[in-house]
């Protein structure tokens, strides 16, 4: 019954039928019925190979020696669904550009659509001169034609079609509606980047002489355009063009009402009286009798109740009675414009409307819906409960992901924030996992209920939530189980003994992360029967969030650029006073604590593990100037045993990525040293301050000193800074450091006495060294004084740096540990020799 | 970009199949990809009415603008922030155009039967993505008068048209596509030739 021409068509016949193409006696009737049955085989989604579509290519250009009209057409259309080659369209160009200069209008407008489609900028150049005269051609399709086509090529070719921008202009004036549009759409393209052209161009079209209604709308949207623009200079008085978009709110098109509508609620900052109008003709559009103008009215407004509630609330009787709209989308942005602009007495009445309309609506709608209620709920926390209770009736209906996902969202934003929603929100989530078939939000709720369920006033109701979890879920989530319970054992002192029976209890598992989890948290929570208070570092060890975030990257994950000292360092940078932003290296001396940062950061690297307790650190020593290519500064680590240099490194350079970064010391003049590791940077990318690490080994206990070289290696790539991509290949590159120098001051632990006499007296004698030293000419005896502090690298006691000014000598005490645990004090008696000299002992 | 532009424009059978369907978007790259869209469509809308008026709605950030007769559903698709209005109206036009083309008789055997002066149609609705025009009267002349024999003498090629309408408003309008083709013929010519036509075919 079902009768189609085109039943049981076939490729490879419809192919040969195409050799009646090369008929010497063409049969134009059959020629378009074969064209029309490949342009269905095309339409149909089946696909030529490259020699087919060449061989009906070819066949196809004969039938430019037919004179028939309607054969021509269908010749023109085949052509372009072909696609051909560049060596194809040689073929076809002397026939397309006869076409061209053809007298019927109807093989101008054509040829000249065919010819733009297929050919390239070569070919362009010899046909620009009829181009041009056909944008000013007296029939508008062949005016249209050539004016779209340039639209297209103004992408490939920009130069050439931004000559053609006098015969534009002068089709901008066109008396034919369409002409004018794709002119007006043209000439604003060849100009968009010129703001000053722009704004002509518009001020002297709105002042009238548009005719058509889509030539209107695109004026309407390069108003909006240079009103945003100019929004910055211009504050004060009315808004320039405002009074043209007003105006086209009376235009007789409503496609030209509505775009004005629409780009005046879309004002920067739009005033109440701004609006005023543009709702007003919306407000009519919402009862038209055309489901596309309630639709297109609705949506506006929907997005104007999110920044002017006020200004919408006129329309909500129109509003409400689009609740039983027939087309499901209108009545749902109806639902949520109300929900936005309803008031607080208004939301029982409204969610009773909402609960019918739920059931007949798609899961896309009901996202929107769910979204617009948290929304409400946040405006109006006192109707938490029975918004709370909505979304968790809809939460047990039936529903996708999706939609699921949005509810289990809002619940927990509106636990976050309504404090009184928590204990009921959460008993929600937790009834909701005991049947929820979304691995995904089971273990996201699980990870939740860690954070939020210790907090509550009765935690151990959720006990029996979770570990349900444990027996009837997949892995995944029986793995999330057992982290959310432990962490309710490390939260809640009381539970530590109930907890530990059901961890113990996963030691069974058939899952390794079951397993492993399971273990991990009884070890590290004490789960050996003592109950013990769980330390902050287990606690930030076992739940504490990574650095790295966790996002999908397009490099293979590699741990070595997961540095887990990053996590350390950037709470340094902070405490660091009066550092500018510009990430340049690590911060000058830190406060005591950075100590153990920096241990526990070496200690976290595995080839620092055992060269033992970190003796000292020194304050960052630049090797770098200033405002160079690459910012680098080292810190050096000192152990009984070994150095490990720390270079801080940043790239300032945007339009670069360094990957592989190296850094090679050269230790010839460092006999006593020997490399033993290097850990270098994967990737440098710019303003993202990196660490390289390399480590000597020295002999222990010895206070050896020495110079290195430093030479940073690296493989550079460039980045275009617009989009950060770097590209694939990168080039071998180094960078030469300033030298670096491991001196006896880096062996000096600063350490104070509270009483240095008493501390110096109960020395022992025999200990004592007396030296003189003559330190030459110095600037002042304060600046002498500084020096040998700083060359000692001891902790000055009592006060004694402060040399009081023109005093001619000064007593300086310092105290400090030598490596290998030797407590060392030190008097230093400074004199001013002559003019400048100072002596010192 | 600020042009109005148009993603697609499909026609499909009373059950989803492919009647004929142009795309101006890279944003589906494949067959596989095309279909999924068209069965996306067909299935979101297929149970509304969207017989008297053109109907609306929104998926996957694509606005969809539809009409539907006997087995034939038309569709046309823009962005999400495209005026709806504007939609519509292309929408119309290619209704009214392949309405007129197909001479009242509009379902989808004749449409087969016609699928040439339909992809004709829609090469003449929107060229790239750019609305290329929207008016029926129009879009259907141009696709039309091009199957006519083009040695005729200009008269008959009118009353060719009029005999198959044989109503004023179309007569008037295809007279206006005639005129606004270049064809050296006024309104006024147009008509009283068709009106001399209809005369003699009735006293015969």
């Amino acid at each position: 019954a079902d009768y189609s021409p085109f039943l049981g068509i076939e490729k490879g016949a419809v192919l040969q039928e195409a050799r009646v193409f090369n008929d010497p006696q063409l049969d134009p009737r059959r020629c378009s019925q074969v064209i029309t049955k490949l342009l269905y085989l095309l339409n149909q989604g089946e696909t030529f190979t490259k020699v087919e579509a060449t061989e009906v290519f070819f066949a196809v250009t004969k039938l430019f020696q037919s004179k028939d009209i309607g054969l021509r057409r269908m010749v023109y259309v085949m052509i372009k669904e072909l696609s051909p080659s560049a060596d194809e369209v040689i073929i076809v160009t002397s026939s397309l550009m006869k076409d061209m200069t053809s007298k019927t209008d109807m093989y101008r407008a054509n040829a000249i659509r065919v010819l733009c489609r297929i050919t390239d900028g070569t070919l362009l150049t010899q046909i620009e001169r009829y181009l041009k005269q056909a944008i000013v051609d007296k029939n508008p399709v062949v005016a249209s034609a050539a004016l779209v086509s340039g639209i297209h090529l103004l992408q490939t070719n920009p130069e050439i079609v931004k000559r053609w921008s006098n015969e534009v202009q002068e089709a901008v004036q066109s008396r034919a509606a369409l002409v004018q549009f794709h002119a007006l759409a043209l000439l604003h393209q060849i100009r968009q980047n010129d703001r000053l052209a722009v704004n002509k161009l518009v001020s002297s079209l709105t002042k009238g002489s548009v005719r058509s209604p889509l030539a209107q709308c695109l004026l309407i949207r390069y108003t909006s355009q240079v009103i945003r623009e100019s929004a910055n200079n211009n504050q004060a008085g009315d808004r320039p063009f405002y009074d043209f978009l007003e105006g086209c709110l009376r235009h007789k098109a409503e496609m030209v009402i509505f775009e004005a509508a629409r780009a005046i609620t879309e004002l920067n900052g739009v005033t109440s009286r701004e609006l005023t109008p543009a709702i007003t003709v919306l407000q009519l559009f919402l009862s038209s009798s055309k489901p596309v103008l309630r639709f297109a009215a609705v949506r506006t407004l929907n997005k104007v109740a999110m920044t002017h509630p006020m200004a919408v609330t006129n329309c909500n009787i129109d509003m409400e009675s689009l609740i039983s709209d027939q087309n499901r989308s209108i009545a749902t942005l109806a639902i949520t414009t109300l929900l936005k602009t309803g008031n607080e007495s208004s939301v029982d009445r409204l969610m009773k409307q909402i609960t019918n309309f739920m059931s007949d609506i798609a899961d896309e709608f009901k996202i929107v819906v769910v979204d617009a209620i948290r929304s409400l709920c946040l405006k109006f926390p006192l109707k938490h409960r029975s918004l709370m209770n909505f979304l968790s009736n809809i939460l047990r209906e039936e529903g996708g992901f999706e939609y699921k996902k949005a509810i289990v969202d809002s619940i927990v934003i509106l636990i976050r924030d309504i404090p009184e929603a928590k204990e009921s929100g959460l008993l929600h989530l937790c009834e909701f996992i005991e049947d929820c078939e979304f691995t995904y939000l089971s273990t996201q709720i699980l990870h939740f209920l860690g954070i939020e369920g210790p907090k509550t006033s009765d935690p151990s109701k959720y006990i029996r939530y979770i570990y349900n979890r444990v027996h009837l879920e997949n892995a995944t989530v029986r793995a999330g189980a057992v982290s959310t319970l432990a962490k309710f054992g490390a939260m809640v002192d009381t539970l530590k003994p109930r907890v530990f029976v059901l961890l113990r209890r996963c030691l069974f598992d058939n899952d390794d992360e079951v397993r492993d989890r399971a273990t991990l948290y009884l070890n590290t929570l004490g789960g050996d029967g003592a109950v013990v208070e769980t330390g902050e570092d287990v606690k930030e060890f076992l739940f504490g969030s990574l650095y790295i975030p966790l996002e999908p990257s397009d490099d293979a994950f590699d741990i070595n650029s997961v540095p887990k000292e990053v996590k350390t360092q950037p709470l340094a940078e902070k405490k660091a006073p009066g550092k500018k932003p510009t990430g340049l290296g690590a911060p000058p001396a830190g406060p005591p604590s950075t100590v153990d940062a920096y241990e526990k950061l070496l200690s976290s690297i595995p080839e620092f593990a055992n060269f033992g307790k970190l003796f000292k650190f020194s304050a960052p020593v630049e090797l770098t100037e200033a405002e160079t290519e690459y910012a680098v500064n080292v810190v050096k680590h000192i152990f009984d045993g070994h150095v490990v240099f720390q270079y801080n490194c940043t790239n300032t350079i945007p339009e670069q990525l360094l990957e592989n970064v190296t850094v090679i010391v050269d230790a010839s003049e460092a006999e006593e040293f020997a490399e033993v590791a290097s850990k270098p940077l994967r990737s440098l990318p710019y303003d993202s301050p990196g660490q390289i690490f390399v480590a000597f080994e020295k002999p222990e206990g010895v206070p050896a000193v020495g110079k290195f070289s430093n030479m940073l290696r690296f493989i550079v790539k460039e980045v275009d800074p617009s989009t950060g991509e770097a590209e694939d290949d990168g080039v071998e590159d180094e960078y030469q450091l300033e030298e670096l120098e491991v001196v006896a001051a880096d062996y000096m632990l600063k350490v104070g006495v509270s009483n240095f006499r008493n501390a110096w007296e109960t020395m022992d004698a025999d200990y004592e060294r007396v030296d003189e030293y003559g330190l030459g000419p110095r600037e002042s005896l304060a600046e002498a004084v500084n020096a040998v502090i700083n060359l000692l690298g001891m902790q000055p006691c009592e006060g004694t740096e402060v040399v009081p000014n023109n005093s001619r000598s000064h007593t300086c005490l310092l105290s400090g540990v030598y490596i290998g645990n030797v407590k060392v004090l030190v008097r230093l008696q400074f004199g001013l020799d002559g003019p400048k000299d100072v002596a010192m002992k | 970009e600020l042009c109005p532009t148009i993603k697609n424009i499909l026609l499909l059978d009373s059950e989803g199949k492919r009647i004929a369907v142009k795309y101006y978007s890279d944003d589906w790259p494949t067959n596989a990809a095309k279909e999924a869209f068209e069965k996306a469509v067909f299935t979101k809308t297929q149970k509304t009415n969207a017989r008297t008026e053109a109907e609306i709605t929104m998926f996957d950030n694509y606005i969809v603008v539809y009409k539907f007769v006997q087995d034939l559903h038309f569709f046309v698709t823009g962005g999400e922030n495209e005026n709806e209005i504007i939609l519509a109206t292309v929408l119309q036009g290619f209704f009214d155009a392949v309405g007129l083309l197909l001479r009242g008789t509009e379902d989808k055997k004749e449409a087969l039967e016609n699928l040439d002066l339909i992809l004709l149609c829609l090469d003449e609705i929107v060229d790239g993505g750019i609305i290329l025009e929207t008016d029926a009267n129009v879009i259907a002349g141009k696709v039309d008068s091009h199957s006519m024999d083009a040695g005729a003498p200009l008269s008959e090629q009118v009353s060719l048209l009029l005999f198959h309408s044989s109503d004023y408003p179309l007569a008037k309008s295809i007279a206006t596509i005639l005129t606004y083709l270049g064809l050296q013929q006024t309104i006024t010519q147009a008509l009283a030739t068709a009106r001399e036509h209809l005369t003699r075919s009735l006293l015969k």
